[in-house]
This record gives structure tokens, sequence and C-alpha cells, in this order.
């Protein structure tokens, strides 16, 4: 069997053993990617000399020692590219790493490529790349979910131990769930956002896609904790993720909100995800119905806070310092329209002037100040209901993966893959989402796990408690 | 119809930190362009801004001294426009809760420009209201060559702080003695060094024109971008003029942006498109919101200093000096400190006072600052001087020998033989001697021609030397003269 089909936990112990040396395993994945990704197109950028040289000098004592890992196109590794997935940032060479980076380094990790992703972590689908779409390993007809898709690609295509996403309105936990695999979008502060590329600085939180619950807890392990540069980083210390795995859920309540099984939820992902409820509660876990009344404007209020700050946090793309600029404008004004028409995608653009108008004087208290004061009523919701029950269960997604091309022409009816997972990047909570089942077409289902702010070790417990009772997250997608 | 200014300014100042505001790079004038740069103040994808605490304190301290109010919250906004020289394309600053509200400066006489120092009496300890302070990022300094234009984006990101003023100007005059005094101010706080030169101090001013006696404003324009006192003082000058000019003979006042040319003496309109602006204003995602009333404040208070205003009348009342003397010191924070050292060791401060101002000022090197010579000697020196034992010429001799050689000045006056003749029976000698010699000028004075006494005093002068005291020989010689 390969080694790419491994664990972080697996290999950390054969790896530890001396059974395997960190080059081999950077080989077999190189192999591995050489002979899927024509099909995935998960990567925009690989390196393989790097990755071969960081695995001859990888320290196997430490945490993530020889474990290869891939990054979202979006987060800043010094002397490489980073793309964003936009032409507007081609020939952009990153002079500096992200905190994240910084830390998987010192955790011994080898960092293996750039995943692709939706422009500027805009979308659910990684079809709104500059450099092409990602597909679906379990069918390649299907999208793999977004904005993370290459991410989430990656790791269930088993191109990568492990890979860096991440989520703004649920960019991880929606493509985990539609391709497989473990998403996990940590509390809001809880990991340094200094080197992640901003779409939306108040949501946007990095986090690992992993095969298994318990690799979720280690990759954030490594790259959790307070950064005196990013001032929005919770100064709390991070504690041990994997203190509480393997512990039981029983007396355990979880909180089930009624609406989030309501119409339009598609039956084999009602059905998949009720069962999954039925088997925690199985597990000795009390089920209690919750009410999160305001879940009904979460997407509206997103579309407004998210797009404002995007529209500022893009401006600086304007081909004047860096990246690509526009040829023969005759003035300033020009030189700016036409990079940025040429640089930006449709769906960046369109969101820029949504942010753009929301932010406009005159409409400021209408849009962006009324989103704001909906955001926090979402956040007293989840509050109250947090009151009666330790985490909350509902799907990641209303639909399992939809075929490409089926919802690029209609914005808002792609907007509302998300409609799960917005509030809880409105809140600042900790989510996972999980493999709870797959379609009669094989499809992945996931299963979303919510946990308060801080309370990853909660929510890591009761997906591992799932996940070591079932199976689904052992199944492989063919590819052949 | 005679008409009057309404006059409103944005004060910005540089402050004095070691680093920028967001980020470590150093707040540095002059270096190498664009070789103070780090991705946070170049704005790279990623690179997220902390803000720079001693700004925030200097920012507070600020506010202490011109007694505003600092309210328990402020936070950093973004304002977006599109500009090459700005990294982001957005500036950090603060919109509606800013560190400092209200305030005051009160303009003191001497503030005012010499050549208005008539006016200014009647214009002294006048109130100019503030409406706010507030912290923000600055943004790169362009240049423009021959084919190209290029950015030194050092200056991105150093700290600004801006001083708005409530629209209680009516003279340019008034204008520069609220400049001179802000600047007094804040070189006494150590908030900034206020260098003209270093475009440390900038500023945009609002003017508007009403007749005299009518209650609405009138239409205002804004000059932005003046770099020194005296041009905002010229500026305003020539704006007045033309407002008034505009307006007397049926114009209207158009509401305009312009910019001063200092050369061409004129204020010439801006493209009047950037009036248009909307900055679209939000809370910075990146920063949290400032919590003032702790440790800041606190840390603020802690450098609260003696303001220019209390040190003058302190200065009066501890050593005895006129109102001029103390403020003439006072404007001068390092010249005052240095007084009140050396007043320590003298047994006479006016006298002190009067060589720091007439003799010292003149003779002390230009930087750095207060020469170093030890304050106690020039206190020595005064005592020398008030003593009698050497007279205010040879002070002055010797004090340029102090400022060369930082030696005390007494072994100076010994060794060069500078001991003034007080001796009642050595002058008396001198004295008759002087008026035998002058038969011509003893008898004018006697014919009632007091100035004729004072060739008989150069007499004496020539012959010690200079040596003698001036006012003993004039005692001596009334009292000789007096004889029959
Ligand atoms: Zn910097």
């Amino acid at each position: 069997m390969s080694l790419a089909f491994a664990t972080i936990q697996e290999l950390r112990r054969r790896l530890r053993a001396k059974e395997v040396h960190p080059r081999e395993l950077v080989e077999a994945l190189l192999d591995r990617i050489s002979s899927v990704d024509p099909k995935v197109k998960a990567y925009n950028y690989l390196h393989p000399e790097r990755a071969l040289e960081s695995a001859q000098k990888a320290d196997i004592s430490l945490p993530l020692g020889g474990v290869p890992i891939a990054i979202k196109d979006l987060i800043n590794v010094r002397g490489e590219p980073c793309t964003c997935a936009s032409r507007i940032l081609e020939g952009y060479i990153a002079p500096y790493d992200a905190t994240v980076i910084e830390r998987l380094r010192a955790a011994g990790a080898i960092l293996l490529g750039r995943t692709n992703m939706d422009e500027f972590a805009m979308g659910s689908s990684t079809e709104n790349s500059a450099w092409g779409v990602t597909r679906n390993p379990w069918d390649l007809s299907r999208v793999p979910g977004g904005s993370s898709g290459g991410s989430a690609a990656a790791v269930a295509a088993h191109e990568a131990i492990a890979a860096l996403g991440s989520d703004t309105g649920g960019s991880i936990r929606q493509p985990a769930s539609f391709c497989g695999c473990v998403g996990l979008k940590p509390t809001y502060g809880r990991v340094s956002r200094y080197g992640l590329t901003a779409f939306a600085s108040s949501l946007d939180q990095i986090g690992p896609l992993t095969k298994t619950v318990a690799d979720a807890a280690l990759v954030l392990e490594s790259i959790a904790g307070v950064d005196p540069r990013d001032n929005t980083c919770d100064p709390t210390p991070a504690p041990s993720f994997s203190a509480k795995l393997g512990e039981e859920i029983r007396g355990m309540t979880l909180g089930i909100p009624k609406e989030y099984f309501v119409s339009g939820i598609d039956p084999e992902v009602e059905d998949a995800t009720r069962q999954a409820i039925s088997h925690l509660e199985g597990l000795g876990a009390t089920l209690r119905e919750i009410s999160l009344p305001h879940t009904a404007y979460s997407i509206a209020s997103y579309y407004l806070v998210a797009t404002a700050e995007a529209s500022a946090n893009l401006a600086r793309f304007d081909g004047m310092r860096y990246g690509r600029r526009a040829k023969e404008c005759d003035d300033l004004l020009e030189t700016y329209g036409r990079t940025r028409d040429e640089g930006f995608g449709r769906e960046v653009k369109r969101r820029i002037l949504l942010g753009t108008y929301a932010l406009s004087s005159g409409y400021y208290d209408a849009y962006y100040l009324r989103a704001q004061k909906v955001r926090m009523r979402i956040r007293e919701d989840f509050l109250a209901a947090f009151r009666d029950c330790q985490a909350i269960v509902t799907p990641t997604s209303p639909t399992p993966a939809f075929r490409l091309g089926e919802r690029a022409e209609d914005p808002l009816q792609m907007y509302l893959a998300d409609i799960f997972t917005i509030a809880v990047n409105l809140a600042g909570l900790c989510a996972i989402s999980l493999p709870c089942g797959f379609t009669r077409s094989g499809l992945p289902i996931g299963l979303q796990i919510i946990g308060p702010m801080r309370q990853e070790e909660t929510i890591l417990q009761v997906g591992y408690a799932y996940e070591q009772s079932t199976d689904w997250h052992t199944l492989r997608p063919s590819l052949s | 119809m005679t008409y009057e200014a309404i006059i409103g300014l944005e004060v910005h100042v540089q402050l004095k930190t070691q680093t920028k505001l967001f980020c470590g790079c150093r707040n540095e004038f002059g270096a190498e362009p664009n070789s103070h740069l780090c991705p946070i103040c170049l704005g790279l994808p990623g690179a997220l801004p902390v803000a720079n605490e001693e700004a925030v304190i200097l920012t507070i301290l600020t506010g202490l001294m011109l007694g505003s109010t600092i309210p328990p919250r402020a936070k950093f906004d973004r304002k977006n426009y599109f500009y090459p020289d700005m990294p982001k394309n957005y500036q950090i600053s603060q919109y509606d809760q800013p560190l400092c509200l209200g305030g005051g400066v009160i303009l003191p006489a001497l503030s005012f420009p010499k050549d208005a120092q008539k006016e200014a009496q009647a214009l002294a300890n006048k109130k100019v209201r503030l409406v706010r302070i507030h912290l923000e990022e600055d943004v790169g300094k362009s240049f423009h060559l021959e084919r190209c234009s290029g950015i030194d984006f050092n200056r991105a990101g150093t700290p600004l702080m801006e001083i708005v003023t409530e629209a209680d100007l009516t003279t340019p005059e008034e204008a520069f003695a609220l400049l001179t005094t802000l600047r007094e101010i804040l070189r006494y706080g150590k908030v900034s060094d206020v260098d003209m030169e270093k475009g440390q101090l900038r500023c945009d001013v609002n003017i508007s024109v009403r007749p005299v006696g009518t209650e609405a404003f009138g239409t205002k324009r804004e000059i932005k971008n003046l770099n020194s006192i005296s041009a905002v003082r010229r500026a305003l000058k020539h704006e007045i003029q033309a407002q008034i000019e505009l307006v007397s003979s049926g114009g209207r006042v158009v509401q305009q942006t312009m910019r001063w040319d200092d050369a061409r003496g004129e204020t010439i309109p801006m493209r009047t498109k950037e009036q248009a602006h909307d900055y679209r204003y939000f809370p910075d995602p990146d920063l949290l919101p400032i919590q003032t009333q702790g440790h800041l404040r606190g840390e603020a208070e802690r450098r609260l200093p003696e303001l220019p205003e209390r040190k003058k009348s302190r200065l009066c009342q501890t050593y005895g000096l006129s109102e001029y003397q103390a403020s003439v010191l006072a404007a001068d924070l390092p010249l005052a400190d240095y007084f009140e050292q050396a007043a320590r060791s003298t047994r006479n401060p006016v006298a002190l006072a009067n060589l720091t101002l007439n003799d010292y000022l003149a003779l002390r090197p230009e930087t750095p600052g207060p020469a170093s010579v030890p304050p106690e000697y020039l206190g020595e020196l005064a005592d020398l001087v008030s003593e009698g034992q050497i007279n205010s010429r040879q002070g002055r001799e010797v004090l340029a020998i102090l400022l060369q050689t930082h030696r005390p000045p007494r072994e100076i006056a010994r060794e060069r033989g500078l001991t003034q003749i007080s001796d009642a029976q050595a002058l008396d000698a001198f004295c008759r001697e002087a008026i035998s010699a002058n038969p011509k000028s003893v008898a004018d004075y006697k014919a009632g021609k007091a100035a004729a006494i004072n060739a008989l005093k150069g007499f004496v002068m020539k012959k010690t030397r200079g040596q003698a005291n001036p006012q003993r020989i004039h005692e001596l010689l009334e009292s000789l003269l007096r004889e029959p």
C-alpha cells in the first residue's frame, strides 16, 4: 500500500520507528501526484526539489517531523508564488513566511506545494480560479467545493497527508464535506492570520484539512496560539487539542437546531445526517432541539460584511508595486481600471462592487451597519443555545457535490452552498466537518459539529468518538 | 462693507517614535529611499498592522496637554481611496472614535509674529477650541522625474497626529500664533520635534469670509498641505484678500480645494474632481478598539510636562525675571532648562538671565543646542559680573573663551588679567588725572552738558585698559566735579 494513503498518526509512528524515511514519503506523494493530479488538478504549484531537500533534513522527533503538507495558494511562503488563484498576482513572489508557515516549519512539516482555490477565496466550488478548475476525486464531473477545494481534493485524493485551508464562510468545511475528508475551522483568533491574504478580515480563519479527526487536532496544535503580529489573535494560549480524544461523550448534550432541517435540503443528506445524530445518541449523548432564530439572515449579513471588508482588502491589488499591471495605459486612472479589470475574475469584481456599494455614503447605515447588528444577534443566538448544550450538530452542506458548471451562472444559488456554515464565521465559533455517509451515487456527505468559542477540544472529542465507531473515513475514491 | 475671515486648521504632526505606527520599521527622516520597509508598511498581501503603543501614548499626552477629553474607547478606521503613494489604497485613520475630543489652545501675545505685536496685545489670551486629535498613518512620497515617477515608501506608515481646530480663528496672525504655540507645547511634551525642514508639521486650512456683523458662514475653500508656519500666514493673507475681492465685486466663492504656490505667492485650484470623494470609512477589522483608560492614559499622565505658560509664571516668581525674559526662556525649552541648571550656582539670577539672553544666546553655537559648557560656569560668570569683579564687556570676553575652552570663568579672568579696578584710591588717581587733562570737557560739564562726563570716563577706561568699573568711575567723577 502506498505511503500516500497513511494518516499523520500512522506516519509519526512509522517515521519514528525508522520504518520509513521522510524522503520515501515525499517520493511516494510525488508519485501519487504525478499519477492522479492530471485528473484532479488540486495543485497550482509544486516544488519537488525543495520538498525532497527538506525531507532529507527533516527532524522526525518534531510533532509533524517529516509529514508532507499542502498549502492553499493564499498563504504566503517565502520565495514562492502566492497567487490566490488570480491573474492579478501573476509574477508575485512572497518575500516572507506567514506565521502558520513558520510554525509548520518549526514543527518539522514538509511543504509540498500550493493548492488551487476560488480566486481570493471567493466561491464555493473552486471553479472561480484563474488557473482552471479542480475536480472532485469521488466524481471527476463534480466540483470539490470551495474555496479550499484544492486542499480538500489533495487530501481526499491522497496527494497530501494534510493541507491548510482558510474558512471565511465555510471554505474549509464545505469542500471537506464534498470530498469526504475532515475540515476544521478553529475559533476566530485561534490561529494567526499573519501572512494569510485577506478576503474578509473579521471572518477569515486558517485551519487544517486532514483524513482523520486526530490528524486535525495534531495540525491545529502546531499552528495555533498567540501571535503578536496579529492584533485579533486570541491572547489565551492554545491548549492540547488532542487531550480529550478518546474520552466518552456519554452524558454530553448535543443541540440540534430546528432551523437547519428545513425544506431545500437534499433528502439523502438529511437522512445521513439524522442517522449520524442517532449514532451519537447511541454513544450516550443527549439530544436537545434548539433554536437559532436569526439563521435566516445569516447569508444576507455575511455577504454585506464580507464584501465590505473585501472591497478594502483587495484595493491594494492595483499593479503599482507588484503583480500584473495593464500595459500601455494613458493615465493613472486607466492604469487602475484596466489592471483591475484584466486581473480580477467576475466573482471577485462582483463582490468588490457589492462591498463598495454597501460602504458608500448614504448606504452605510442601511447595509453595513445593519449587517453588523444582525451579526450580533446571530452571535447571541449561539450564546443562548450553548447554555443548553455543549455542541451543535448539523449537516455541513445542504447538498452533496454538484456538477461542474451547474451553478456557475447563478451566484445566488452558489451562495446557498454555504448556508449551514456561514453563521459559525459570523459568530466566531469553531466547527468541524467529517464524513458521515455517502449518497447512492457515491458522493460523500459531511456532518458539522459546532462548538462555542475556544472549545475545539469538545468538537474534536465528539468527532473522534463518531469517527472511531464508523468507517466512512477509511473509504477511498477509486481514481484509477 | 467690511469683511471678516473665519479660519479653521487641520494640523498634521509627525510623532517622535522609534518605529512606524503599525510595524517595527524605523521612523526616520532622510534615509536612502525605500530602505525602511517591511511587508506591513508596504501593505503586502497577508501583512497585518499592530498599533504602536508609544504613538497612542504620545497622542493621548497631547490631548492631556491641550485639555482634551480622552474617551474610554477609541478605534481605527479605514479611509478608502486609490493613490500610488498609498500601499494598501486605504489609509488607517480614526473616524468617529478618535483618541482625543475637544480641548483648546490659548494664544499668548508673544506667539504672534513680531510685526504684529501691537495688535497682538489686544488679541492675546484668546482661546481657540479644538474639535479633536486623532492618529493616522502617513503615506509615501511621490517624486516626478523627467520620464517617469518614483515613490519613496519610507514615510509610509509613519505616525501622524492630526489636530483639528474649530473655525475660531479670524486672522492669518492668529493662525501663526496658534501654530507657534502648538509647536512649543508639542516640543515640551517631547511628542514631536516639529522640524519644518523635515516636514514634521503640515497644515490644511479652511477659510471663508462674511460681512462683519452677519451670522451665516460663507462658502469655504481649503488650502492643502502647507508646510511651514510662515507659509500658512502668507497663504491665508492672500486667500482672504482674494475671497473678499471676489465677494465684494458681486462674485461667489465656490467650494474648492486649493494649493499654495509659495514662489508665485498665490493659491491655485486643485482638480475639483477630488472634491467628490467618498472615503467609505469603516472600522478596521484587523485592529482591536483601543481601551485608553488603563496603562495608556496612566503612562501619558506620568509624562505630562510643565507647560510653557506655567513655566513662564514660575520663572518670574522663582527668579524675579521680567515677563519678557521668562517668555523668551520658556519659548526655548532646552535653553530654559539650561538656565535653571545654571541658576543653582549663582547669587544673582536676573544677571544670569541677562547674560543668558543677551550674550550666551548670541554666542552659542547653532547646534547642539545648549553648549556643552557646564551650566554652573555660566552661573559663576554671572556672579563675577554682577558683583563687579569684572565688567560686562569683560564678561562677554570671558564667555567667548569659556565657550571654546570649557574652563572655569574665574580662571579665565585671572589669566587674562581681567579684573575690574574698583579700588577707590586707584580710581581716584585716574579720575583726577582725567579732570586735569581735559579742561574743555570739565568746562562743558559744569556749563550743564551732562554728556560731557563720557569723555572723562573714556579717558579713565583707556588708561586702565578697560578694567575700571564704569559705575564706580561715574560716581567718582561726579563727586570730584562737584568739588569747587
Ligand atoms: Zn514596516
